[in-house]
């Protein structure tokens, strides 16, 4: 068709728009391949959880499932609070708070790592933020790292009796889900 | 070479009926009979067919063990356990398989660092190097997820840690990575659909490793067979026919790397695996040590010996794309290391960081371990990315012999019959 | 010059290396948190090794009538005590044992559509107490017995030896076919109860075990002074005495068996096929020769 060099003409314009239309209906047949890999709907219907807190004396902690994900529910001793309100937040590796509600750029105080008239509770994702490992502390016996608060065994982070990240490849605090008190012993999370 | 002039004559009527509508006969015959192979190769180059055994080992015993196989979160571990107990020959089969991928990557790297001793990657032959690149990288991916399979506690936690390793793009685009993590994992955490996903994928990508050797061996018989002397075949008297000479050698070395596959597999199947995959997975226990499969070891200590998370994850990716363009890193006039008095200490120095590397990678991530990692992460890019060009500039290399046949029989030999038109008795 | 040059260029960084890498033995010693546990001789490890039937008969008694007060052994069917390579009991008696086992298989539902709990059959696994997890959690004080049947290959031992004896070790293993490390540390465990050093605190409930890591097990010395009687208080019994250890080891053996019950055709096949390939090889080798031999 080179050959016969022509000025540009109508029968181009068709050549290159049906051209344009079979590349953008290819690109797009190609979303659904590419979507199907994503949580589907089931896993998608948040499902809330309800915990009842009182069982947990202080200084004792449990584990719930929530999403699939495990959340580390600790009733801390007042020295546990005491500690995790020393420490300067302008210290900390990470100095968001991470907790999904207040704001997204509060600080990684104590108090903003719970909610307000219930500082005793530290409710927090299970998950290591470095690699996903399930960190230890949880149990009675388990090592809890240099800061009293959870080790993850992978790859050596400690983190505070608050969640917030103090030592080792972690880059963030551990997430706190959405959660609130529904009654003085009883929260619903997500 | 391709060059070479095909001397393929068909014997029956069949033959030449078919060769002028389908050449394939002639395509064998010029590629796996009469192809030239220099006559100084040593037995590291039998492991290319011998790779080409164990891409052959993995795919049937592959397809076998997909046939008792149940790919869901709930009876992946028992169907494993049901093939090593109750299907005929599972004990056989499944070992096999799992041996198999480890012999395929000991043979993998004793290519790779053979190519990389006597400079394959070289001119003309960086396409092929960089194809081998690509098979190794697909046969990581492969394996990784094949890995998963077993739905023990180490596939669990391997796939949790590894497929996290993509969250690191989260301090680019703050989102970007928990958003492919979960693409990848199809829900909030790696569960049942992840392994689902993975045993598709781990079935088709053997096919694309195929289509990779087809190209690796099609560039191969472009530019020719490298040597130990790494000079190019210059007269009839430097190579011989591939059948039968090449080939002789190259099944002395399959059976002989059958007997160490053998006993690993008839007496050591758990040796190379580790005990924690004997443990079915559960998403709320993490095993306190995990470390990836033997082969995988280097590159997990030069991730760890990042500080940095996202930082960890390129030096890991950068460790085997920095293969890709070392033919242009080389600086060196001459290919084979064996004339290289100064970079063949490197070599071997690089030889003893991969493998304190993997031994590193084994233990915790602990001190001292990480600063050791550190420095042998540092000299294993240090020796591609500054040892390569520097010494190859400065470097004298010693007095190569004269033509290959020269490399085998001596100076002045080579004068007496030539090897390739006396090793076609089928001409005459 | 450049010659010199590249030798001492390359002693030094062999040096430097095999000078940072001594430093390790000190850490290793100070981070030993691993217990040392011994390599014990199997009848069935090595290269050579087989099941001792009648050893694994005697583990199966201990595993009877100690261990399924709490464990389970759910995917070893009764059937397989009377297969080739295990503890070939007679059929007739795998299935009289069946028909005795005290916790019964579930099945149905029935016509009525009920489940109902009936007694194993030959065909049938080898269950524990428990239905589930949580009932056996929930009846050991919050501890999990967990199932035997994979327990030798799900842990083993860990080598913390200074490297080039770390080297030294594995090789060996591997030249000799020695991979027991899971019975071998079994045994340990069961062997290893002993008194808290001095400063230990034990929490209530747990017990003071060597060869645990972390040192503290909820399993009690179930095997202390060798409950399991071989002798049956039979008159000219000459088969082993009873011991802590000699049940230990006994049960440490069958669960090997139970975990990896075709161990025996496997070295067996094994040694055929290392026969086979060892000459192909040197006939091969052979024929290379004469093919090449116009070039020699």
């Amino acid at each position: 068709m080179s050959s016969h060099a022509e000025e540009p003409n109508r029968r181009d314009f068709i050549v290159l728009a049906g051209s344009a239309f079979a590349a953008v209906g290819a690109a797009i047949s190609l979303w659904p391949f590419i979507q199907q890999m994503n949580p589907d709907s089931s896993a998608l219907a948040l499902a809330s959880v309800e915990v009842d807190l009182s069982p947990v004396a202080s200084g004792q902690a449990i584990t719930v499932m929530w999403r699939g994900k495990p959340v580390f529910i600790r009733n801390r001793t007042e020295e546990e609070v005491k500690a995790a309100k020393d420490f300067p937040v302008a210290d900390l590796p990470d100095e968001v708070a991470r907790n999904a509600n207040v704001a997204a750029d509060a600080t990684a105080t104590d108090e903003n790592r719970t909610l307000p008239g219930h500082e005793n509770w530290l409710i927090a994702i299970g998950i290591c933020t470095h690699l996903g490992c399930i960190p230890k502390g949880q149990k009675i016996g388990d090592e809890r790292g240099d800061f009293g608060g959870w080790f993850c065994p992978c790859h050596g982070s400690h983190y505070d009796t608050a969640g917030r990240i103090r030592k080792g490849p972690a880059p963030r605090n551990l997430d706190i889900p959405p959660y609130a008190f529904v009654s003085d012993t009883q929260i619903k999370i997500g | 070479m391709s060059s070479h002039e095909s001397n393929y004559q068909p014997t029956t009527r069949f033959g030449k009926w078919l060769d002028e509508r389908l050449p394939v006969n002639r395509l064998v015959y010029d590629q796996l009979v009469a192809f030239p192979t220099p006559r100084n190769l040593n037995y590291l180059w039998t492991f290319g067919g011998i790779l080409a055994l164990c891409l052959v080992v993995q795919l049937i015993t592959g397809i076998v063990l997909a046939m008792h196989y149940q790919p869901s979160g709930e009876e992946a571990f028992n169907s494993l356990d049901h093939i090593r107990r109750n299907v005929n020959y599972g004990w056989l089969i499944q070992p096999m398989h799992a041996v198999g991928a480890s012999m395929f990557f000991l043979a993998a790297y004793i290519h790779l660092f053979r190519g990389l001793y006597y400079g394959s990657y070289k001119a003309p032959r960086e396409i092929l190097w960089i194809l081998g690149v690509f098979i190794i990288l697909a046969m990581m991916a492969t394996a990784f997820m094949g890995y998963s399979l077993p739905w023990g506690q180490m596939s669990f936690w391997a796939v949790t840690v590894i497929t996290n390793l993509f969250s690191s793009l989260d301090s680019i685009i703050p989102g970007m990575g928990t958003a492919i993590v979960e693409w990848l994992w199809g829900g909030y955490s790696v569960s049942g659909t992840t392994l689902n996903r993975f045993f598709s994928l781990h079935y088709l990508l053997p096919f694309v490793i195929a289509g990779l050797v087809i190209l690796h061996i099609w560039a191969l018989h472009v530019v020719g067979q490298n040597n130990p002397a790494g000079l190019d075949i210059k007269s009839d008297s430097d190579w011989v026919p591939m059948y039968p000479y090449a080939v002789s050698k190259d099944v002395v070395g399959m059976f002989a790397f059958l007997l160490i596959f053998a006993w690993f597999m008839f007496f050591l199947p758990d040796y190379l695996g580790h005990a924690d995959n004997f443990v079915e997975a559960d998403p709320l226990v993490t095993p306190p040590h995990i470390v990836p499969e033997w082969y995988f070891l280097p590159f997990y200590a030069i991730l760890r010996a990042i500080p940095s998370k996202l930082g960890g994850v390129i030096a890991m990716f950068s460790s085997i794309l920095v293969l890709v363009f070392i033919p242009w890193l080389d600086t060196a006039r001459v290919r084979s290391a064996k004339y290289r008095p100064i970079f063949k200490w490197f070599f071997w120095l690089f030889v003893i960081t991969c493998i304190a590397l993997g031994y590193l990678g084994a233990l915790p991530a602990e001190e001292p371990y990480v600063t050791y990692a550190r420095l042998f992460t540092a000299y294993y890019f240090a020796f591609f990315l500054i040892i390569m060009p520097i010494v190859g500039i400065i470097e004298t290399p010693k007095k190569l012999p004269g033509s290959i046949t020269e490399d085998v029989l001596g100076p002045g030999g080579g004068k007496g019959a030539s090897a390739g038109a006396a090793a076609a008795p089928e001409k005459r | 010059m450049t010659k010199t040059l590249a030798k001492s260029l390359g002693l030094v960084a062999v040096v430097a290396i095999a000078g940072s890498l001594t430093l390790a033995p000190a850490s290793f010693a100070a981070g030993g948190e691993q217990p040392h546990i011994e390599h014990q001789r199997w009848p069935f490890s090595g290269i050579f090794g087989q099941y001792d039937s009648a050893q694994l008969q005697r583990g199966f008694r201990v595993y009877k009538e100690v261990c399924s007060a709490c464990h389970g052994l759910k995917r070893v069917a009764f059937r397989s005590l009377s297969e080739p390579g295990g503890p070939q009991f007679s059929e007739d008696s795998v299935k009289a044992l069946a028909a005795e086992w005290p916790n019964q298989i579930t099945d149905g539902p029935n016509d009525e559509g009920e489940m109902f709990d009936r007694a194993p059959r030959p065909s049938d696994p080898i269950l524990g107490p428990y239905k589930n997890d949580k009932a056996a959690r929930a009846a050991q004080n919050g501890a999990l017995p967990p199932d035997l049947s994979l327990i030798t290959r799900a842990r083993n031992t860990h080598n913390d030896a200074w490297f080039p004896v770390h080297f030294y070790l594995m090789a060996k293993d591997v030249f000799t076919g020695y991979q027991e490390g899971g019975a071998n540390y079994l045994y340990a465990l069961l062997t290893g109860y002993h008194e808290p050093p001095e400063g230990f605190t034990v929490n209530e409930g747990m017990n003071y075990n060597a060869a645990f890591p972390g040192h503290q097990i909820a399993m009690p010395n179930v095997l202390d002074g060798g409950p399991v009687d071989y002798s049956d208080g039979q008159e000219g019994y000459n088969g082993p005495a009873s011991s802590l250890e000699q049940n230990a080891k006994d049960v440490s053996a069958f669960l090997s068996w139970a975990a990896d019950p075709t161990l025996n055709t496997r070295k067996q096949i094994g040694w055929q096929v290392m026969l086979y390939l060892l000459i192909t090889t040197i006939l091969l080798y052979a024929g290379k020769r004469r093919i090449w031999a116009k070039f020699h």
